[in-house]
């Protein structure tokens, strides 16, 4: 298989890795809490599509019982990253709660400023 | 089999679930704690009712939910470990209970009391859900449960930082259980399925066409779970986030969250990957040892440089983790029961040590070093229990600490590496250090005028805090039920899959 | 926006709308993509929209704050609760089959009573989520 073949017939997971390390670039490099949930959330969702690339067959539908039909996607992938995004949004809405508070009490979210009013914690 | 006894699985983890849900309709500090000690009781009472039955049995009880069966169905799985570790958690979460009130009632804003139940009920919920689950999915789900409701638990710390601690451990916790989703996902792609054990039976076949992948999901895994269980160099979060969490809290997450994640970490090890592909395939074990290593003394040595006791215990903790790690690198007889050994001795040494912090800074409002000069002397009881714990870090004859590094350096010698014995020393004597900067303060130098007052908390903070001291005492003696369960446990980990 | 003749009627006009057709995503979520998250979504999206419109104090008299919160909880509970009827009647947790003589049929209902709680739960959580927003700074 030529490299090219193989980067066509996989560019879902290119574009997974792509995500994934981009969101993990952000959490680490930025200083703004906002866009660190950003970077997470980015991160998250990378897998979401870990998930479902494989969940697609190919020619498959809905995973509805008929008889007209003999091959379905596979739903397993699709309920499981259900619950990831439920997951997801909590985390990234307790997230978003706690920067809140922090913003409140420290009049700021940047974390560089964070640290020089409270010192390194 | 009566018909409670069947459902004894599903209840540990309803239990505290539904108990959440009550707590937080309830809206008043005073009855979410009632339901909260009535519940984590009960929860505790059922484990042992548990770990009677898997012991009865001789052989893993399955519980399917909704009567589908495995592996379509989730799957509850109680063997010899999980039960361990759930009667460990359970027992913990109902001993500190009665501590809570006053405690919860000094630290946290009324308004805000029966949230912090609330989370407490879900933290325990998730924990034994993680535990006891065998689907790798739900797993997850329920490791995020316990986590985001840990979250909230460390944001309702009464200090501001408090919330920079939750945030940093929401960040850090997330990357940790995602990259766990990534592994169980290779999982998933490799063998088409979710239950734990349809892995480890499927994962062989597979090994010959998908190894490099089964090795990358390995490691996604373990990266993913050691954020979880803070080891070395993967702890910055544990330290702020021990330190300025309320008390019951932090006595509770350093008892319980990074055993139930040190489970995980053993599941995915010898019971789905099993010794072969973990230890020997790729070298694991060696990075386990070099960083368990680091973990023992380096954090051991920051630890006695801090100023502020609760961040110098939460600092001895990652330490501490250094040694169970060890244990299960060394991944032989005497060096797996000694890590076994020691999550249910630290865990108990520790939440006692918090525990009798917490009930100093109940009295004098601060934790911080220079401030518990006399202490000793003026709260004789909760200090003695600290120092018999310090002990038993320290690892003195005669307190469960002891009993855990013999294990550890049987092990260590059984696979011949001198240096290990050597280091576990080490930090054994930097543990007399940071142990004896608070004992020096608080019985050597003579209380100030603010402490006059000061007196033990009331019986209430007061027997938790003896109970626990006692147990350390106890199972320095009897290992009936630490040592010798472990080492059983340790056989069957090491037999099962080798 | 209280006093925008246009937008009051045509909010008060659309309202119902959107409730039933919440109930409709939920009770058709048997047969078709729906359930009780999106009605729970749909139902809270109809109050945050009274809300916008009549303000915080008519949304209050129509669902009180602490009546929300509550929910919340409330919802969860009634889907913790639903699986122990599956213990109760000696099948395992969350297995339905108890609520009916057709197995198919005792699913129908049991999944539907979990979506129930989840629609509370989901419903009642994007409206606290608005109070907390708007009501957050001004006490």
């Amino acid at each position: 298989m030529s490299v090219i073949e193989q980067f066509v017939s996989h560019h879902n997971y290119y574009v997974t890795i792509l995500l994934m390390v981009s969101g993990l670039y952000i959490v680490i490099a930025s200083g703004n809490m906002i866009k660190k949930l950003v970077g997470l959330s980015l991160f998250q969702t990378s897998v979401y599509l870990l998930y479902l690339s494989p969940a697609k067959i190919v020619g498959g539908t809905a995973p509805i019982l008929d008889e007209k039909f003999q091959v379905y996607s596979n739903p397993l992938p699709h309920v499981l990253i259900l619950t990831a995004i439920v997951v997801g949004i909590a985390t990234i809405s307790l997230g978003l709660a706690i920067v809140v508070r922090i913003y409140e009490v420290y009049g700021t979210i940047e974390e560089d400023e964070i640290f020089s009013s409270d010192g390194e914690i | 089999m009566s018909a409670i006894e069947l459902h004894l699985p599903a209840l540990q983890v309803v239990l505290p679930l539904i108990g959440a849900m009550l707590a937080a309709l309830t809206r008043s500090g005073r009855l979410a704690w009632a339901i909260a000690l009535v519940v984590t009781w009960v929860t505790a009472a059922n484990a042992v009712l548990l770990v009677i039955q898997v012991m009865n049995s001789g052989v893993p009880i399955s519980y399917v939910l909704g009567g589908w069966s495995v592996p379509i169905g989730i799957e509850y799985r109680v063997d010899q470990l999980n039960v361990f570790v759930i009667a460990l958690v359970a027992l913990l979460g109902a001993v500190v209970l009665p501590y809570a009130k006053r405690s919860v009632a000094h630290e946290i804003r009324p308004e805000l009391q029966y949230g912090f139940y609330t989370m407490y009920l879900l933290c325990l919920a998730g924990l034994f859900g993680m535990a006891i689950t065998g689907d790798a999915f739900n797993a997850f789900v329920f490791l995020e449960v316990s986590s985001l409701s840990t979250y909230v638990m460390i944001a309702l710390g009464r200090h501001r930082r408090a919330l920079l601690a939750s945030y940093q451990y929401l960040i850090m916790g997330t990357i940790g259980a995602t990259f766990y989703v990534i592994g169980i996902g290779i999982l998933y792609l490799i063998t088409g399925t979710l239950n734990f054990a349809d892995i480890a039976s499927r994962l062989p076949e597979q090994m010959d066409a998908f190894g490099r992948p089964a090795m990358v999901a390995l490691s996604f895994l373990t990266v993913g779970i050691c954020l979880k269980l803070a080891l070395f160099p993967l702890h910055v979060w544990l330290p702020n986030a021990y330190a300025y969490a309320p008390s019951v809290a932090t006595a509770l997450l350093a008892g319980t969250a990074t055993k139930v994640a040190i489970y995980l970490l053993l599941r995915i090890f010898f019971s789905v990957f099993g010794i072969e592909i973990s230890f020997r395939t790729i070298p694991i074990g060696q990075v386990l040892i070099v960083l368990s290593v680091a973990a023992m003394i380096i954090a051991a040595v920051i630890a006695v440089f801090e100023e502020n006791t609760e961040r110098m215990l939460a600092y001895s903790s990652v330490s501490q983790i250094g040694y169970i790690t060890l244990g299960i690198a060394l991944a032989n007889q005497a060096g797996l029961t000694g890590g076994l050994t020691h999550i249910i001795n630290h865990a108990i040494m520790k939440t006692t040590m918090f525990l009798a912090l917490g009930a100093v800074v109940y009295r004098i409002g601060t934790s911080m070093l220079p401030n518990l000069a006399g202490i000793g002397r003026k709260m004789p009881l909760t200090m003695a229990a600290f120092v018999i714990s310090g002990l038993g870090l320290v690892g003195v004859p005669g307190t469960a600490g002891f009993i855990t590094k013999w294990y550890l350096v049987l092990g260590a010698l059984e696979k011949g590496a001198w240096p290990l014995v050597a280091v576990i020393v080490a930090s054994s004597l930097i543990a007399v250090v940071y142990v004896g900067r608070v004992v020096e303060v608080a019985y050597f130098k003579s209380p100030s005028a603010e402490l006059a007052d000061v007196k033990d908390p009331p019986l209430s903070m007061l027997l938790p805090i003896l109970l626990l001291a006692a147990a350390t005492l106890y199972f320095g003696f009897d290992t009936t039920w630490s040592a010798e369960w472990c080492a059983q446990i340790a056989t069957d980990l090491l037999g099962g899959t080798s | 926006m209280k006093y925008d003749v246009i937008m009051r009627i045509g909010v008060k006009l659309v309202l119902p709308f959107i409730l039933l057709f919440a109930f409709y995503v939920h009770f058709h979520g048997d047969y078709g993509p729906g359930g009780g998250f999106q009605a729970g979504v749909m139902m809270a999206g109809m109050l945050i929209l009274y809300a916008i419109v009549f303000g915080n104090d008519a949304l209050n008299r129509v669902a009180p704050r602490s009546f929300v919160e509550r929910c919340v909880p409330l919802g969860a509970l009634l889907f913790a609760s639903v699986g122990l009827i599956g213990p109760y009647f000696g099948y395992r947790y969350l297995d339905y089959a108890p609520l009916s003589t057709n197995s198919i049929h005792a699913r129908e209902w049991g999944i539907l009573l979990v979506e129930l709680g989840v629609l509370i739960t989901v419903a009642a959580t994007m409206t606290s989520i608005y109070y907390a927003f708007t009501e957050r700074g001004q006490s």
